[in-house]
């Protein structure tokens, strides 16, 4: 089947591949590209959010359109750019990692992936139909429920679409990781990049239902006259806070573990050693998981709980702080004595670790509650998110692609380009937001739309806006790069940089199957325990035999198509009954796939074992 | 050989043992859980104060759904630590949660 895919190679063929896979490979490269257009439409608000604020009392934009990219920049970066993009990584890397085939739920897979994208197409039309939502990506109540327009509407309904596929992956990668692991492939074995996975899946389980129920409590005070946030119908508004950042701070972890799981990759390799001090790395991941869940209320010090909560969760934040220094210890020490060599994918590895010890800092800072009172919304906090996740994840999502890509498509990135959006994009970091600590602790308050002149902003602001022209430089210049190396690139071998782990194991191009014969892990660092025993590649653990293979399907893109349509009933319902009409034909087209799916079988197929030496499934 | 087949029918005698074990087990349990809700209907029935009788409901539900987990969702056999201690860390982090909402912030 797949081999009479390749060959058909029209454009038709294509995209109808990829319209249907469910092949993880495939499907992290959906991620990587709708990702990548997200994160460039995140940019381009950053951008005009940088260049309303280049001068005082500046009229780039007027007043409601700044809070329409400020809301959406935030919301897009978050849910529509960097959790793909990680799941992207995800995707490409952890079933090779563990020595499995494919996912466990091939299907829900790619089902989960297409709920992101129509989540995220549908929050985006929005700019098309009246307005984005202006009420902050954190969307506190009552200014979101009073907000006038459908923008609220179409976050709400968005998110709660993208965030059904984001609790999918997540599920569907907790299974894989405790289901698929190859024979030998302990707990204790598998690579920190897959238990950066593992831990990261369980908090999407447990932190997204928090965010569903907040988004379906705000969606039916918005468009079914409800007043669960309404304090005049007997609701309380700081309920939705409370909902949306036990939902958020573990959501940032969901970001940056994985970010950390890339180092810990990118640094031994480069350094031809074995990760220092693996276990503590191990335990450290789960710990920050853990402790995620019980500090959201640092976000809530100026609301009112009172000096007991306030000082305990500030207690409980600084905590974090230990498992997260152990892990940047950890780094060092697999530096230390390392035989270093310096490539793009070790330069983001390496400008990472002071980059996210400062951010780490001003965390710390934050989590003193007295202090929060001065350092509340202002541009402090901004600095300091900025700092973790751009330094953090964005600088981890770079490190990652730079290494994987030639297990992803073959290639290697050009270095002379990787180098130049490394430098630009690094010096514009710092120029961007290491100023705005100091804006910040001047007063200049966040998500205003201008600031007045003479007040000792003007030069801040100004620096500011030109490291965001320094970091568009930079991601132009990635995305000329991956241009460049897709047309010009050279094939390069299944281990180019000398690999220690499994997907190294693999030659280039990766088969459909992944693994002829699933490999048998002798110990972590299954790849290079094989290596320091003389042998090129793994031991097989099995003879050769047919391989089963899920089957295609175009099911998990209806589906998603229909909860789209259905999406916009919900919205416009309020306005005119008669747009029921498509919450009953969207709610009828998922409903109706998901009925199909379940009365029809569907088995999967198998690789012959004949075929396999003729090239099949390649 | 001989011996062989001896092994497996000892083993087989065990599987039987066991099973009947279970099954009895599972009775006993079946027949715990109809008492209990029989205790449950009977005291809001008899119209027992409130404070009495919530709690005690709250408990023998509690009871109950361990019982439904290990005795007839089998939780105890092996293969299941990892649901087990996935279960118990989601229960202990709602917990957490709302002991923290009861004690800390709306007190
Ligand atoms: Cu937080």
């Amino acid at each position: 089947m797949s081999t009479t895919t390749a060959q058909r190679t029209g454009f038709g063929a294509v995209l109808w591949d990829y319209l249907t896979t469910v092949d993880h490979k495939k499907i992290g490269i959906l991620y990587l590209i709708s990702g990548g257009f997200f994160f460039l439409i995140g940019g381009l608000e950053a951008m005009a959010i940088r260049i309303q604020l280049i001068k005082p009392e500046n009229d780039f934009v007027s007043a409601g359109f700044y809070n329409e990219i400020l809301t959406m920049h935030g919301t897009t970066m978050i849910f529509l750019a960097a959790m793909p993009l990680i799941f992207a990584l995800m995707n490409a890397v952890v079933p090779l990692q563990i020595g499995a085939r494919d996912v466990a739920f091939p299907f829900l897979n790619s089902l989960g992936f297409w709920l992101f994208l129509f989540g995220g197409l549908l929050l985006n039309a929005s700019w098309f139909l009246g307005g984005a939502p202006d009420a902050g990506w954190t969307a506190y109540a009552p200014l979101s429920t009073t907000s006038p327009g459908h923008g609220v509407d179409f976050y709400i309904l968005g998110l709660q679409i993208s965030g059904a596929g984001t609790l999918i992956a997540g599920i569907n990668f907790l299974v894989t990781i405790v289901n698929m692991r190859a024979p030998g492939m302990t707990y204790m074995r598998l690579p920190l990049f897959t238990w950066t996975t593992f831990v990261v899946s369980a908090l999407i389980l447990f932190a997204f239902p928090a965010l569903t129920v907040g988004l379906f409590l705000l969606m039916f005070d918005r468009l079914f006259g409800s007043g669960f946030f309404n304090a005049n119908m007997g609701g309380n508004s700081v309920i939705w806070e409370h909902l949306f950042w036990i939902f958020g701070h573990p959501e940032v972890y969901i970001l940056i573990l994985p970010a950390f799981g890339v180092f810990s990759e990118v640094l031994p390799t480069f350094a031809k050693k074995r990760l220092f001090g693996y276990t503590a790395m191990v335990f450290a991941t789960v710990l920050i998981g853990f402790l995620g869940f019980m500090v959201w209320a640092h976000h809530m010090f100026t609301v009112g709980l009172g000096p007991a909560a306030n000082s305990i969760f500030a207690v409980a934040t600084m905590a974090i702080a230990v498992p997260t220094g152990i892990k940047i210890f950890n780094w060092l020490f697999t530096l230390w004595g390392g035989n270093i060599q310096i490539n793009s994918a070790m330069l983001w590895s390496l400008s990472f670790i002071p980059t996210f010890t400062l951010g780490g800092m001003t965390g710390v800072m934050l989590a003193a509650a007295a202090a929060d009172y001065q350092y509340h919304d202002t541009y402090f906090v901004v600095a300091h998110f900025h700092y973790v996740i751009v330094g953090g994840v964005v600088f981890g999502i770079f490190a990652g692609l730079h290494y994987w890509w030639p297990r992803m498509f073959g290639k290697i990135l050009n270095e002379t380009l990787g180098k130049i959006t490394f430098w630009t994009f690094f010096i514009g970091f710092h120029l961007t937001f290491f100023i705005q600590h100091f804006l910040g602790l001047m007063g200049m308050p966040r998500r205003y739309w201008v600031f007045l002149a003479d007040q000792g902003l003007d030069t801040g602001n100004f620096i500011s806006t030109i490291g965001a022209f320094l970091m568009a430089v930079g991601t132009i210049v990635f995305l000329i790069n991956v241009i460049v190396t897709t047309s010009k690139g050279e094939k390069v071998s299944g281990d180019p940089w000398d690999g220690r782990t499994l997907e190294w194991a693999i030659p280039n191009p990766t088969p459909h199957y992944n693994f002829k014969q699933t490999p048998l892990v002798r110990g972590l660092d299954a790849l290079w325990v094989e290596k320091t025993e003389g042998r090129k590649e793994m031991t097989p653990a099995e003879p050769l035999d047919d391989i089963h293979m899920p089957n295609a399907s175009i099911l998990p893109f209806i589906m998603s198509l229909g909860l789209f349509i259905a999406g916009f009933g919900f919205i416009y319902q309020i306005d005119n009954i008669s747009w029921l009409l498509a919450v009953f034909i969207g709610m009828g087209i998922t409903l109706g796939a998901m009925f199909v799916r379940s009365v029809k079988d569907d088995l999967g197929h198998h690789i012959h074992k004949e075929d396999l030496d003729k090239g099949a499934g390649l | 050989m001989a011996e062989n087949t001896n092994s497996v029918q000892n083993e087989l005698d065990y599987h039987k043992k066991k099973k009947k074990e279970e099954m009895k087990q599972q009775v006993i349990t079946f027949a715990l859980m109809i008492v209990f809700t029989i205790i449950a209907f009977t005291m809001v029935a008899a119209g027992l104060d409130k404070l009495f009788v919530i709690p005690i409901i709250v408990v023998l539900a509690i009871v109950q759904v361990i019982f439904q987990l290990y005795y007839f969702m089998h939780m105890s056999h092996k293969g299941h630590e990892l649901p087990a201690i996935m279960m118990y860390g989601g229960i202990s982090v709602a917990f957490l949660t709302i002991l923290t909402f009861l004690v800390l912030i709306w007190w």
